[in-house]
């Protein structure tokens, strides 16, 4: 208690240097926090994705088609419970800035796949039965003020023309992980359209979503996809669903990176700040060491002081930077919505707040401390007065 | 030089050396410095600045070694204890009293007065005990609350004092206590030294400049250069 006492007092001796290392702190931790968040966003699609589902898409690449005939030859494989499919469409609401994913998806049957979109059997029922009908995400209706019955117009950009659509179901995340951005659409609509304008890309599908009997099979049952269609005009290429959400990550993996670097960079520096703070500290106090240790106060009483007073110092800041994150990612989040439908504070980040508050806290009083634990009592006096 | 056979010896000093390099130059401090103090003594030890005297002092009070000869303090020769046990040594049989006073300046008086029991295994209750005992033998008791900015020099030095014999040592060491007082203030604490001693009989060893101070002590000694030149009792 004494020593707390003494920590604490000893931190605010010099307050407005103390307050200035903390803010840094402060302001470090929440920077990393939100950077691990935008690293963690990029990832969300990748760790959302379900053990159950395997994507198929054109082995060329999935800019390619695959026909929709494929569907009843991949439901026959052993170890598939469901086949579905959807078209990335690629629409603009109103202008680019707009941007929001919608994809055209088999009605009947793709939803069921995605156990994470909660929809009321109403609602479903709605959509399934108006070919026009739409389900958009919670935070996309919210975005744009959509209501059900609601008429929304997107622009083509891969499939031109001007598309209506009436929004028949809003559906909500299982949990706050998921996406609740994307806007679903019938396949059978763009593909009557196509083959009314361009028959050439009637009967087409990006890729096909493939339910799992069991997850352990995954590989199995991919390859025996993908040797199914061999030698076809459309070979396949069979993945995972966190693969397939990979390949995306992977095209920017740079950028991923540099957010990393940073990230840490932003922790060393505030380190070196709070060693600085804590050498100065301890070469003020010399003096003062030297006292306890001529009244019998020995090295680990000594290395407790400072130690703890840097500690407490990292663990102030700290504190206060974890407890900033929640609000400041939540607006940011809000902010870059578009970008980000899914910005959340990881555990894993509160984590590596924790951890890294401990190491910069310790490594900034190593130095001192040993500086503090050598000076010899004599000499510490002599520098009194 | 040996105190007489009717007195207990709390210190001996024999044959000390000790010298400090300047680069690669060793020079030399105390040159084979050899004396007693008898328990209860009030030795005052004088002389020119760079004569050796807090050397000598602060060898007395482990908190330096001897680069040769031994000091045997109430039995013990501290020139055989390791750091550790000559920092347990220290803080169950010595004193401090410095020029600057060197309290805590983050603790109120009272606190800087606890600090020296830290080190002991007494209780909270106990602790307070023998804080307020201390305070009150340096007449602060109504000021314990007080922070040391908050205290005069004089007030200052009584807190030391009460630190400095809050456990109960044998010897208090003294190095310049009223180097920074005004003369009523040096004069209060030179008579609370002297009570400690008389009705304590606290071994107290004193390192000063002024000869007022040194009055009060019960022997003078005066050293030169390395050496030890003079006693007067």
């Amino acid at each position: 208690m004494f020593l707390l006492k003494l920590l604490f007092r000893n931190a605010f001796r010099h307050r407005l240097r103390t307050l200035l290392t903390v803010l840094g702190i402060t302001v470090a931790i929440l920077a990393f926090g939100l950077l691990q968040t935008v690293v963690t966003a990029w990832y969300a699609g990748v760790n959302n994705s379900s053990s159950t589902r395997l994507v198929t898409r054109n082995a060329v690449s999935l800019v390619f088609s695959l026909p929709i005939a494929y569907q009843e030859r991949i439901r026959r494989i052993e170890g598939v419970s469901a086949v579905s499919y959807a078209n990335w469409f690629g629409g603009v609401y109103i202008t680019e800035k707009n941007f929001f994913p919608n994809f055209a998806i088999d009605a009947k049957s793709y939803l069921d796949l995605y156990p994470e979109f909660v929809l009321k059997p109403e609602e479903k029922r709605d959509f399934q039965r108006d070919r026009k009908g739409c389900v958009v995400g919670r935070k996309l209706a919210e975005r744009f003020g959509w209501k059900l019955g609601d008429s929304v117009p997107l622009r083509g950009t891969i499939f031109p023309g001007n598309w209506e659509f009436v929004v028949r179901g809003i559906y909500t995340g299982v949990d706050t992980a998921t996406d609740e951005s994307q806007f679903f659409f019938h396949w059978e609509y763009l593909n009557e359209t196509l083959r009314k304008s361009i028959a050439r890309r009637a009967d087409q599908i990006g890729v096909y979503i493939i339910g799992l009997k069991n997850p352990q099979s995954a590989a199995e049952v991919s390859l025996a996809v993908d040797a199914t269609f061999k030698n076809s005009l459309a070979e396949t290429l069979t993945e995972t669903e966190k693969a397939f959400q990979l390949s995306f990550v992977s095209m920017t993996e740079a950028i991923v990176v540099a957010i990393r670097i940073v990230s840490f960079v932003v922790i060393i520096i505030i380190m070196v700040v709070v060693a600085n703070t804590m050498a100065m500290t301890a070469r003020e106090r010399i003096g003062e060491y030297a006292i306890f240790k001529a009244m019998g106060f020995q090295a680990h009483h000594i290395a407790g002081m400072v130690f703890g007073e840097s500690l407490f110092i990292t663990a102030t800041g700290g504190g206060l930077g974890i407890l900033l994150t929640f609000p400041v990612a939540r607006k940011f989040g809000e902010v870059m919505g578009n970008f980000f439908p899914v910005f959340q504070v990881d555990s894993s980040t509160l984590y590596m707040d924790l951890v890294f508050c401990l190491i910069v806290g310790v490594i900034a009083g190593i130095f001192p401390t040993w500086r503090a634990i050598r000076i010899k009592i004599a000499d510490g006096l002599r520098r009194i007065g | 030089m040996s105190v007489s056979g009717e007195q207990q010896t709390m210190v001996t000093v024999n044959a000390v050396s000790k010298s400090y390099r300047r680069g690669n130059q060793p020079v030399p401090v105390l040159e084979g410095i050899s004396f007693e103090i008898a328990k209860g003594e009030f030795l005052a030890l004088m002389g020119p600045s760079g004569s050796g005297k807090s050397t000598l002092l602060n060898l007395i009070a482990g908190i330096d070694t001897v680069d040769s000869g031994s000091i045997v303090i109430n039995g013990v020769d501290i020139a055989t204890l390791d750091e550790s046990e000559l920092a347990r040594w220290r803080a169950s049989n010595v004193g401090f009293i410095f020029q600057f006073y060197n309290l805590i300046p983050v603790l109120t008086a009272y606190e800087n007065v606890e600090l020296p029991l830290l080190l002991t295994t007494l209780s909270r209750h106990e602790r307070r005990r023998h804080v307020e005992a201390a305070l009150d033998v340096v007449s602060l008791s109504d000021r314990k609350e007080h922070f040391p900015s908050q205290l005069s020099g004089g007030q200052q030095q009584r807190v030391a004092i009460a630190r400095a014999i809050v456990t109960d040592p044998a010897i208090l060491v003294a190095d310049e206590p009223t180097g920074d007082l005004d003369r009523v203030s040096a004069g209060e604490i030179l008579e609370l030294m002297g009570r400690l001693n008389a009705e304590q009989g606290k071994t107290i060893i004193m390192v000063t400049h002024d000869p007022r101070a040194a009055e009060k002590a019960h022997i003078i000694r005066q050293l030169d250069k390395g050496l030890l030149n003079d006693v007067s009792a």
